[in-house]
């Protein structure tokens, strides 16, 4: 691995090492581009992950000072955890179930599709499906997504059987085990799933992509390529002419360090991403950088989510294999008749009995709580997982009242279900429930939304200055050195889990800076 | 506490009318009677014949308590049981909620008095012995403590405590850990035969090479 100086002031600095910071960084690398990764998490790898799911999560998650406020449930079970993300190299692509699907072309428009949604913010991406058609292609490559590049899908386990069996019944058609970042045989120097269970507890076999074994280890043999892990990053600074400069960061003593830039991408998830920009206020700036529009922290996403679960009187073992094992797509396109806007995935989703007891439905107990767990053995489960409006009064801010341990205020995750959330998530826990029905269900089960995975759309993409804070480069519209590589850049949603997106603008992002830089514009 | 494991040999045995796979192996408590010298003490046996007692190598179980009598400890147990209700989960396993509250009493002061407190009230509300009132009065006791610091805090432990242990893995069917054990993918992770099968566009085959 290269050694940079801190006052190299030739280098990319990256801020966060997952899908989006990870493939960004790696990306540049390969075009000769000298790049310094700053990751908050420390470095684990498949040999330290853990097949314990509170013990994993402990090794994995955030669990830095957060608050909540708003209606969401989220806030009330789980105040202190609005998501559930990693702090850890590699990010979340650790904890990520693999699902790699394609936006829709309308997901791209949807102002101009679904027409003016009271009490939504919606905007029209400043690109369509055409222009990121490419680089999806590209991302599908370098991940190894099954149904892709002739790739074969992956065997479908237990709790895709029940899926798959209501739904066809119910009558959808497009029913498969998915579009999965997860080898399905041998590829790229990594085996093939183990069917282990654990894929969000870190894939110990190392067959669902990750940034930390993946695009990490490729951009070390470059030779262009450092990454500091336990660096926690505080503060942006900035010349007078308004060019960021540097960054100021903990590193892993604890010890304040500053790393000069060229460049700067920020790539933490939507909540840190915001509060840095946040956090690194200025004379100049006094409203948080690159914030002339006043959008940064809103228009937080966090995707319409719930789940069901369905006991059968027979044995499922939903715990066996991949924890996406499958999907039901028919539901995710747009279709006004069914009383709200935009469309939804269904997806197996499965949890073990610790994270059962955890999460199927948090602060409840008794009899029928108790007749759920006596059941785990007999139990299917799928998540819902749609498109959710963004709103300008969803949004992360300083919490000035609540600091982390660097000292820093912590940020508050501020959430309001918009009407059009809550009719999907009734529409999906009703479908969920008659595809279980259809498979014979004694019993189901509506599960309200886990803490947020899928966290997006805080320095949204925009093609006016004014209506968001990145350019369709995901450079911001302030700062011409200063770009977003995260998701926080969505302008909106979709419903397809998020990931592949990013990777996929990380790569072309690339493409724009090392123009830039060739062309001596940045 | 100290607690000595008395799960040095057992071997895996399957279990939990699992077509196939391996049930851990399970952790009773154990404390020894003479170096006991904590506040008070929960003991028991699993009945014979259940499946954890197959699982176990020795039917008794202890538990010493550092900062809470034996007494409130079984009040703790009682209350797990009326949050939740498991039929098949041993006393013993009740006894790891008393445990790690009794655990978080040692600690904190604070902690102490609000558990005892609370536990005085269970006491009281249940005509001096909740543990002894009936199962009626015992729920609507519980119901009317939600809410309070107490309840959230006796709830909330008990989502680890309770779920987390090898004695509920074995009850509940979750073996756990898979990767020591090569995964499912020829340990049955598409085993189940009470529906059609998928078609192979669907669910192509595993990759077996």
């Amino acid at each position: 691995m290269a050694k940079f100086d801190f006052s190299d002031d030739s280098v990319v600095v990256v801020i966060g090492s997952g899908a989006g910071g990870g493939t960004l960084a790696n990306e540049l690398c390969q075009k000769g581009i000298k790049v310094v990764v700053l990751e908050a998490g420390a470095m684990q790898s498949q040999a330290s992950f853990i097949n314990d799911e509170w013990k994993s999560f402990v090794q994995l998650a955030w669990l830095d000072a957060r608050t909540t406020s708003g209606s969401w449930r989220v806030a009330k079970d789980f105040a202190g955890l609005p998501s559930w993300i990693c702090k850890t190299v590699g990010g979340s692509t650790t904890h990520w179930a693999g699902a790699s699907l394609r936006f829709q072309e309308h997901e791209f428009r949807v102002k101009s599709v679904y027409g003016e949604v009271p009490g939504a913010n919606l905007l029209d991406w400043p690109i369509t499906l055409k222009d990121l058609e490419p680089y999806y292609a590209k991302a599908e490559y370098k991940m190894g997504v099954t149904r892709t590049n002739g790739i074969p899908g992956l065997p479908g386990n237990n709790n895709f059987k029940v899926m798959h069996a209501g739904a066809t019944k119910l009558g959808y058609k497009d029913v498969h085990t998915g579009n999965m970042a997860i080898n399905s045989q041998p590829r790229d120097g990594r085996g093939r799933c183990m069917q282990l269970g654990f894929c969000f507890q870190g894939c110990k076999s190392g067959a669902k992509w990750s940034t930390l074994y993946v695009e990490i280890p490729k951009a070390e043999a470059t030779g262009n390529f450092e990454i500091r892990p336990s660096s926690h990053v505080t503060r942006i600074e900035h010349n007078a002419s308004g060019k960021v400069t540097g960054v100021v960061y903990f590193d892993k003593d604890g010890k304040e360090q500053r790393q000069k830039a060229r460049i700067i991408a920020v790539a933490g998830n939507s909540i840190e991403t915001p509060r840095l920009l946040l956090m690194s206020a200025s004379n100049m700036f006094k409203d948080g950088l690159a914030n002339s529009s006043g959008q940064v922290g809103r228009n937080y996403m966090r995707h319409m989510t719930g789940s069901v679960y369905a006991a059968f009187k027979n044995p499922v073992h939903m715990y066996r294999g991949t924890t996406m094992a499958g999907i039901i797509r028919d539901e995710s396109g747009h279709n006004p008749a069914r009383g709200f806007v935009g469309g939804y995935e269904m997806e197996t989703l499965s949890l073990g009995v610790p994270f059962m007891a955890a999460f199927l439905d948090p602060g409840a107990w008794g009899s029928e709580f108790a007749w759920w767990m006596d059941h785990y053995t007999n139990t299917a489960g799928m998540w819902l997982v749609g498109e959710d409006m963004p709103r300008e009064t969803n949004r992360v801010t300083l919490n000035t009242n609540v600091k982390d341990q660097w000292g820093n205020y912590a940020p508050n995750v501020h959430f309001d279900d918009h009407p059009n959330d809550i009719a999907m998530r009734n529409h999906a826990f009703t479908q969920g429930e008659r595809v279980y029905q259809a498979a014979g269900a004694i019993k189901t089960y509506r599960t309200p939304p886990y803490p947020s995975t899928h966290n997006l759309g805080t320095s949204r993409m925009s093609a006016r200055a004014q209506d968001g804070v990145v350019n369709k480069w995901g450079q911001t519209h302030d700062i011409p050195n200063l770009f977003i590589s995260d998701g926080s850049q969505f302008t909106t949603g979709g419903a397809e889990n998020p990931t592949l997106t990013i990777v996929s603008l990380a790569i072309r992002q690339a493409d724009y800076i090392a123009q830039q830089m060739t062309e001596r514009a940045i | 506490m100290r607690v000595i494991s008395i799960a040095q040999d057992s071997p895996e045995i399957a279990g939990c009318e699992e077509d196939s796979g391996i049930v851990r192996k399970v952790n009773l408590p154990l404390a020894r009677r003479e170096f006991l010298k904590g506040s008070g003490l929960l003991m028991g046996t699993l009945a014979s014949g259940s499946l954890l007692a197959t699982l176990a190598p020795s039917t008794a179980w202890a538990l010493e308590m550092k900062k809470l009598s034996t007494a409130e400890g079984q009040t703790l147990m009682a209350m797990g049981r009326i949050l939740f209700p498991h039929k098949k989960l041993p006393d013993a396993v009740y006894a790891l909620l008393a445990k790690d509250l009794d655990g978080k009493a040692a600690g904190d002061a604070g902690a102490a008095k609000m558990l005892q407190e609370g536990i005085a009230w269970l006491n009281k509300s249940g005509g001096g012995n909740f543990a002894k009132a009936s199962e009626k009065q015992r729920n609507d006791i519980v119901r009317s403590m939600e809410g309070t610091a107490f309840f959230a805090t006796v709830r909330g432990q008990c989502i680890t405590s309770l779920y987390d242990n090898d004695m509920a893995y074995a009850v509940f069917g979750y073996p756990g850990s898979a990767w020591e054990k090569g995964g499912y993918i020829t340990r049955g992770f598409q085993d189940l035969k009470w529906l059609p099968a998928p078609s192979k566009e669907a669910s192509p085959p595993p990759f077996l090479g």
